[in-house]
């Protein structure tokens, strides 16, 4: 398949999502906004984990962050109801950002598995912060928000609300589209394939990755406003390292490396877990079952099927052409 | 499939064989008032037992009226919070946008309380709080949530009369442990303040996080001069504490919040809880023929004991209940209906309760102790709450002025300050 025609695919069915959404019934939009939420987690820790090579366990601390940030500014300062809610947006992204740059230096010297630990460490700081700073956080109990901002659109409503997330998703898939396409983040590839021939070729791979780390951190930023919003909670449950794990496998069963994949692992991992769980109480060991199939069968993800299905087909050709071969001598 | 998703499948519980079996019978059920309740509990997680209890006692309520309030039927909805408080909040959305339920019910934590209490009021929904204790829903928040009615209890409730009983025992100077989080800070300030209203002295606070399960640290920090220790421990730490403290050989008078020796904690605790008082609104060793009644019906049907996570939503249903008998089974809208609700007044299981005109319940609080005997008929030692002292019709603000009372911070762990701590 081309590039074109692929993109072609991906418009097409982010036009018809955008088409469909009005008719669901209030429950599934809120969903789906969610799921649209969480494919902006979880397409920013795929330029860490699918194109850098980094896996990231602590992508809910900017998450966090920008959740946080949003409901203090919102409850003690009244600030982001009304038209400052873009500026909230911007200083959301600016605050993931600044925080993924602090733990950068932290993380980004380690590799692997002790990488892994560092960010999980990292993100567990936040979530301490938000349990126990009680006087800003609100602890235990989170910080309830006042409302959607109202700026002639009001975002009350779950349809509107829905469109502005659409559009920050669309901008987020274009954007970081456009980063992997380029020569940086070509490099960025390079670095997962082989960091040490990437360093031998003169790149300074340290930088590459510390600015990956910041990008990441700011789109997960960006994320955190959005979900508070959504959710009119901001809980350090939303901190917890179930959902860094969450973002981490969405990644994963949607296919690392390709961006839309996590795309659909944010819908198939929310829907299961929030749609499912409503109607059947063993939902648990359907997601899990999911998790263990994927991995087990199809270690591309999700968006690893088509290639699969290709590679089975040439193979049966194979096959049936050494069978017609061997029969006709 | 996606037609599915979009219209949404739903999951509606019938109510039990017996009415599915009465409707079945009468043929093609007339199309009479239908009510809709959801109800969030935690099915799974590490709090999944007492959720079991809590839709249970709801559930026993509904089945003995065959789904039937006065005339409605009843159609009850059941999700798994998991005990987390940002999933409360979206099942509830989902029982209010997806099954437009007229009121969803239940939220064990008291941050869930805070957390669905919003919902609420952003959903136009009633909600019913009959767990969640979070003081600030019925006191200095009541009016940011005015849909929001409570059939069970403020942390601090149980707690400013046992203050006044630690004194009447001659304790002058407590100790408290008690886990780090609202529920906690709200259960000891309650004590505290008429502890020392009376001349008692706390003279230590300590705050073992939520979940510990080695006190070790904690034990030996304990005061001397203490005449009696206070304590409030949720779950798993209630096994804990006493076993340790036990196994350190400290044998000063222990008293607790009631959580700490819940019926629901009881089975699985050893004879070194024997003797410990605690204060709640309900015990199952209530010794009224209401309660033997509710005991051996409960324990017969679901084999245990019922905690207070059961009777408090078996109230609650018998409330909802009495509304509807007035309004003829008709739904009367949110604001009528929270209206309706706080004139009820019932002889409960637990025994009179009414709600205040911040619609948190007035009832009695029963000082209970733990004693190994034998109880309602049944021919085992088991250990049961002895109620040893009732004090009746107790409000949420206790003796004081509600204006007063509303004025002061709500509890938290520098509220009441430890003026006395050594």
């Amino acid at each position: 398949m081309s590039e074109k025609t692929k993109i072609i695919i991906v418009a097409a069915v982010l036009v018809a999502l955008l088409a469909v959404t009005p008719f669901a019934n209030s429950f599934v939009i809120l969903l789906i906004t969610q799921a649209l939420i969480f494919a902006i987690l979880a397409m920013s820790l795929d330029i860490l984990l699918g194109f850098t090579g980094l896996p990231s366990l602590g992508q809910a601390a900017y998450l966090g962050v920008g959740a946080y940030l949003t409901a203090i500014l919102a409850t003690n300062y009244q600030f982001g109801l009304d038209g400052s809610f873009w500026v909230v947006i911007v200083l959301g992204m600016m605050l993931g950002a600044v925080t993924a740059a602090f733990f950068g230096l932290f993380a980004i010297r380690a590799t692997g598995v002790y990488f892994l630990m560092i960010t999980l460490a990292l993100g567990q700081c936040v979530w301490g912060l938000a349990y126990r700073w009680n006087s800003l956080t609100g602890g235990d109990n989170g910080i309830n928000m006042p409302g959607r901002p109202e700026f002639g659109i009001d975002l009350a409503d779950d349809l509107t609300f829905f469109y502005v997330v659409f559009g920050f998703f669309v901008a987020t898939l274009v954007v970081l589209h456009l980063l992997v396409k380029s020569p940086f983040g070509r490099s960025l590839v390079g670095i997962r394939e082989s960091e040490l021939r990437m360093r031998i070729l003169g790149y300074n791979t340290w930088l590459h990755k510390y600015i990956a780390f910041i990008i990441a951190g700011g789109f997960g930023g960006l994320a955190g406003v959005l979900w508070a919003f959504l959710n009119g909670l901001v809980s350090p449950e939303d901190v917890i390292l179930t959902t860094s794990v969450d973002a981490l496998l969405m990644v994963v069963l949607g296919g690392p490396g390709t961006l839309v994949g996590a795309t659909i692992g944010a819908g198939v991992v929310v829907f299961l877990r929030e749609y499912l769980s409503t109607l059947v109480t063993w939902w648990q060991y359907v997601l899990g079952g999911v998790y263990v199939l994927t991995i087990l069968y199809l270690p591309g993800g999700l968006m690893g099927i088509p290639e699969r299905i290709r590679q089975r087909r040439t193979l049966s050709a194979a096959a049936e052409r050494a069978k017609a071969v061997s029969a006709s001598q | 499939m996606l037609r599915k998703l979009i219209t949404g499948r739903r999951r509606l519980f019938p109510l039990s064989a017996v009415a599915l079996g009465i409707s079945l019978a009468s043929g093609p059920a007339v199309a009479a008032e239908e009510l809709r309740i959801g109800f969030v509990a935690p099915m799974t997680g590490i709090f999944a037992q007492i959720g079991k209890d809590m839709s249970n006692g709801f559930q026993m309520y509904v089945d003995e009226v065959g789904g039937n309030f006065a005339g409605a039927k009843v159609t009850f909805i059941l999700e798994d919070g998991q005990g987390k408080p940002p999933v409360n909040v979206r099942k509830a959305e989902k029982l209010v946008r997806q099954d437009k339920v007229h009121m969803f019910i239940g939220g064990l934590l008291a941050s869930t309380g805070y957390a669905l209490a919003p919902v609420s009021t952003r959903l136009k929904t009633v909600y019913i709080s009959s767990i969640a204790a979070a003081d600030d829903l019925t006191q200095r928040e009541a009016s940011k949530y005015p849909l929001v009615v409570r059939t069970g209890w403020t942390s601090s409730q149980p707690n400013h009369p046992f203050g006044a009983w630690a004194c009447e025992q001659g304790y002058k100077k407590v100790v408290t442990v008690a886990a780090d989080y609202a529920f906690g800070y709200e259960t000891v300030g309650g004590f505290q303040k008429t502890f020392e209203d009376c001349g008692g002295k706390v003279i230590q606070k300590i705050w073992p996080p939520l979940g510990t399960k080695d006190f070790g640290p904690f034990i030996p920090t304990i005061k001397d001069s203490a005449d009696a220790i206070f304590t409030l421990m949720v779950g798993p730490m209630s096994l804990q504490f006493p076993k340790q403290l036990a196994a350190a050989g400290i044998k000063k008078p222990v008293m607790g919040g009631g959580t700490s020796y819940d019926e629901f904690v009881l089975p699985s605790m050893g004879d070194e809880v024997v003797g410990h008082v605690s204060a709640l609104q309900y015990s199952a060793a209530l010794d009224t023929p209401k309660n033997k009644a509710f005991v051996k019906k409960y324990r017969e049907k679901y084999g245990k004991v019922p905690s207070y996570y059961s009777e408090s939503n078996y109230t609650t249903a018998q409330m909802i209940h009495e509304v509807m008998k007035k309004t003829g089974g008709k739904w009367p809208g949110a604001k009528k209906f929270v209206q309706l609700i706080s004139e009820v007044q019932l002889d409960s299981v637990r025994g009179p309760v009414r709600l205040d005109d911040m619609r948190n319940p007035v009832h009695n609080i029963y000082i209970r102790k733990v004693e190994k005997k034998k109880m309602h008929g049944y021919d085992q030692e088991e250990l049961w709450n002895t109620v040893i002292k009732t004090y009746p019709n107790v409000s949420q603000f206790w003796t004081y002025k509600k204006a007063d009372f509303l004025k002061q911070p709500v509890y938290s762990r520098t509220f009441p300050p430890c003026k006395h701590c050594e």
